[in-house]
């Protein structure tokens, strides 16, 4: 971007804002909103922190678990779906169900069923993430061009060989996607599960600092989550790009 | 008719594929094929002509096992085709390569289907890529290919399962016009070396005259085999000697005028 000739960085405008930051900060119109420099600091405070260790643990642990169970399920869900009408029918309306209800709701459910553990987290992380990773597996596996389906068929390969060996690769940009995607959905399902659940990792933190008005605290645990929440998306982004060539040379 | 009693009349062990009283209506009522019946000598190149309607890629994807005929049947070599068979092996229009998979893997995925040994898989696949006119390609992958080259890939891919048929749907439409002469050139040479049934589906009287043994002439509404043709041109000329040939030109324009009605 360029503005009056001169050439702008590209991430100049979170200078500006974090200026503005700082001076409202300073201006100490409320406690909600200490100066930016102030929350900088703690961050560098709290990070090396044991406490921080443990929960960022717990959280890192419940969204690869979470994450991974949802890829497993919803990967081969989404892809029987696209080949099977039967199944499709049976699943789809679930699958559009869940995908937009409000599943923070079942969250105080699954406390009752699973407890206040790691469990109700994980299982939280996978309600959060499957849904979008099946439906986009399912179109993935609808867009396989026809006769890439023929091709299969008539070299005669059984269930499981065409499922592995040609349908999921074909599928895979609108797989990545998905992940991505999940992935994404993954990040607020492991974070809302720990807020409810609140005795464990992150949930446990952001409960201490706020019943105890440590703002500069809570803002710096919010920046490191936001910060990670972005790493993931544009890492998984990275990744799913190099295999954009597929799907331009699939038809 | 008299032309298919005349196929007909040939002996009954020299026919590689038969298929009898086909009829194929698709799912709202759409009639594709109306009791077709024809039969594939051994040993030798057929193409399917007709213009666009006539059910001739219909027809090659029922003879695949692809698509279940409404009534009527096809054997290959007396049998029953219920499915797609080892005896029978596809070459798709569009190519039908996996964009993930080298050449190399694209060639021997018939046989990796059939669990053929990976070193030896590779052998096979190396021979017919060769073949094809492909060799120092194996680690390329399909987008770094031209169009004629990907096709060559599909042919190799079928020849590598060493399936008795092969089954071509208009396997030249989706390349470039020079690169189509070059690639019906090669194809004769795979013809004679090969000692396979070729069933070649074309909508190109030039094509189907200049590569095939014997021409089914189908037409549309109803869908029919309404000739079957041989063009005896000679084939100890060269390539460039046989679009010139008389002959060549004679049967080019015969088809053409017996066409000319179903496309006006």
């Amino acid at each position: 971007m360029k503005l009056f000739g001169i050439k702008i960085p590209m991430m100049a405008s979170l200078i500006m804002w974090a200026i503005i930051w700082e001076v409202v900060g300073r201006l100490e119109l409320s406690i909600l909103l200490p100066p930016f420099s102030n929350i900088v600091m703690r961050l560098f405070e709290i990070v090396p922190t044991a406490t921080f260790f443990s929960a960022f643990w717990i959280t890192a642990k419940c969204f690869i678990i979470g994450t991974g169970i949802a890829i497993l399920i919803g990967i081969p869900m989404g892809v029987l779906m696209g080949r099977s009408i039967v199944f499709d029918r049976m699943m789809l309306p679930w699958v559009n169900m869940f995908l937009s209800a409000p599943l923070t709701a079942l969250v105080p459910v699954l406390m009752t069923l699973f407890g206040f553990g790691t469990k109700t987290i994980i299982l939280t992380t996978v309600l959060f993430a499957v849904w979008i990773i099946v439906l986009d597996a399912r179109a993935g596996v609808k867009n396989i061009t026809p006769s890439l389906v023929e091709m299969t068929k008539s070299f005669q390969a059984n269930f499981w060989q065409a499922f592995t060996k040609v349908y999921v690769w074909a599928a895979l940009p609108e797989i990545l996607a998905g992940i991505r995607l999940g992935a994404i959905r993954s990040v607020k399902g492991v974070i809302i599960g720990q807020l409810l659940v609140s005795v464990v990792g992150f949930g446990r933190l952001f409960e201490l600092y706020s019943s105890n008005f440590l703002m500069e605290h809570m803002w710096a645990l919010l920046f490191v989550l936001f910060f990670f929440a972005f790493l993931i998306a544009e890492g998984l982004g990275v990744l799913e790009r190099k295999f954009e060539y597929y799907a331009a040379s699939r038809n | 008719m008299s032309a298919v009693a005349e196929a007909v009349s040939t002996d009954k062990t020299d026919i590689a594929v038969s298929v009898n009283d086909v009829t194929k209506i698709y799912p709202g009522g759409v009639e594709a094929l109306n009791d077709m019946t024809i039969q594939f000598p051994k040993g030798e190149l057929t193409s399917l002509l007709g213009p666009s309607g006539c059910g001739k890629t219909t027809l090659l994807k029922i003879i695949a096992g692809l698509l279940e005929p409404t009534s009527g049947s096809v054997t290959v070599n007396g049998k029953n085709v219920t499915g797609p068979g080892k005896e029978r092996a596809f070459v798709f229009q569009d190519f039908a390569l996996m964009p993930w998979a080298s050449v190399l893997r694209n060639a021997a995925f018939g046989l990796e289907l059939q669990g053929v040994a990976k070193s030896e898989r590779h052998a096979i696949a190396e021979k017919y890529i060769d073949a094809v006119g492909l060799k120092g390609y194996e680690n390329l992958y399909p987008h770094e290919l031209s169009g004629g080259m990907r096709q060559r890939v599909g042919l190799a891919r079928a020849l590598a399962v060493n399936a008795e048929v092969l089954l071509m749907d208009e396997p030249f439409s989706a390349v470039d016009e020079q690169t189509r002469r070059k690639f019906q050139e090669d194809l004769l040479t795979v013809v004679d070396d090969e000692q396979k049934t070729f069933i070649f589906v074309t909508h190109s009287i030039e094509e189907a005259v200049y590569v095939s043994q014997s021409i089914a002439l189908l037409l549309p509404r109803p869908s029919r085999v309404s000739e079957i043709i041989r063009p005896d041109i000679r084939r100890d000329i060269s390539p460039d000697a046989i679009r010139r040939d008389p002959v060549y030109l004679d049967i080019v324009e015969r088809i053409w005028k017996g066409l000319r009605t179903y496309v006006e």
